[in-house]
Parts: C-alpha cells; structure tokens; sequence
C-alpha cells in the first residue's frame, strides 16, 4: 500500500529529508512495523529509527500510538517528542 | 477562540483586549512564554499543529467554562526574550479561567508537534523533551 511519509526535528536531520512516498509490502500495516521497515533499510535510517530512538508519530496528523493501524493514502509522520511551548 | 501559528510577534495586550468585550466575561487568564538565554530555531508540523492545539482547546471547553480563548504560537527564529506563545482564556470567574490556562499550556507542551533547535556557543543542539512537561500533564488526568 502507498502512503506518504514525513520526518521533523533530528529525525528530518538524520535523514536528510522532510518527506517521502513509500509502496509498503503486506504485512507493514502498523506504526510500529513500519518503524521497523525504515530501520531495516540501514545506513542514516538504521541510526534515525533505532530500538533505543525516542520516538514519537502521528497519522494523518493526529498523535499515533505505535500498534496505530495504516491504511493506503495515509500520512504518516515520525519525530522525536515535542519540544514547545 | 482564535488559534494561530505564525513566525511573526503578537500583542498580547491586544489579544487580551479582543477576547474581553463579552460583559458576561469576569476573568481573562493568560500566559506568554518567552526565549530565555539561547536563541533557537522552532520547528513545526503545518497542519497537525493547529489541529493538535484545537483539540487541546476543545478538551479545555469541556472540563472548564470558556468563553473565549486565544492561543498564539511561533515559529522560525526567535532570539533571547522574544515571545514564543500566548494562551488567554476568557471565562466568568477566575478559577476556570487560571486552569483552563494551565491545562492548555500543559498540553500544548506534550501534545503540540513544535520543537526548539538552540544556537549555542558549541553549536546548534536539539532541545529534548523533559520529563518535568510529561509529569505537568498527567496530573490532570
């Protein structure tokens, strides 16, 4: 299923893009599987997604808990816990 | 209620004024958060962020009387002393509109996808989220 990806703060930094469209394979149909699908390309992804990372998502702009279940055309975002206020 | 996120300054007395004019409101509560020491960039999610602070707003009205809100957020540059956000409650008596304050700006802090890059003197670092903000919003579940 496509959906669009988008990454802020350090994870946006680590990765060296703010956005990106992915087909995902079945069996990537949660926040948490997909986490571990960007982990598993290596390199910048490894690093930006690892089990130890502090990471916080959303989909479809709303805040996501990781078992969240995606759907084709979602948007889903990765970041690091917010920091304003 | 007004919600804006926006690069530009605010004024908070004006925005005080404009959510005063009901002669049903008796208390208007607000809080500006401002840079301290380090200038910093702020990093936002467009879109999310206005929902996230609706949502908070929306959560405020129904545990407290609201009868008018304003909340303010900045992003882009800001240097030390510079505004960053304003939240103002309207509301018939004090007591709802210091805790509706509070407890939107507590979320906002949990909840609210913004975050701060300070320009130290050994180099731009990514503030990280504190514990003591988590705690803030849990005691008012």
């Amino acid at each position: 299923m496509k959906v669009k990806v988008l990454y802020f703060a350090s994870i946006r930094e680590k990765l060296g893009r703010d956005t990106e469209e992915l087909d995902l394979p079945a069996g990537v149909a949660t926040v948490a599987a997909l986490r571990n699908h960007l982990r598993a390309r290596g390199g910048n992804y490894e690093n930006a997604f690892s089990e130890k990372a502090l990471l916080r998502s959303a989909i479809n702009q709303d805040m996501a808990q990781p078992a969240a279940a995606i759907k084709p055309g979602d948007e889903v975002a990765f970041f690091p816990p917010v920091t304003g206020g | 209620m007004k919600i804006a996120v926006q690069a530009g300054d605010f004024d908070a007395g004006l925005e005080i004024r404009n959510i005063s004019k009901d002669s049903k409101i008796g208390a208007v509560a607000s809080f500006v958060g401002l840079v301290r020491d380090v200038p910093m960039t702020l990093e936002h999610y467009p879109g999310m962020t206005e929902r996230a602070i609706a949502k908070i707003v929306d959560e405020a009205k129904a545990r407290w009387q609201v009868m008018d809100c304003t909340v303010i957020h900045r992003y882009g540059a800001l240097t030390p002393n510079d505004q960053i956000v304003l939240v103002a409650v309207a509301s018939g008596h004090r007591g709802d509109a210091f805790a509706a304050c509070e407890f939107i700006m507590d979320y906002l802090k949990t909840q609210a996808p913004f975050w701060k890059k300070e320009q130290t003197a050994e180099g731009a670092r990514w503030v990280e989220a504190k514990a003591v903000d988590d705690k803030a919003a849990e005691r008012w579940k």
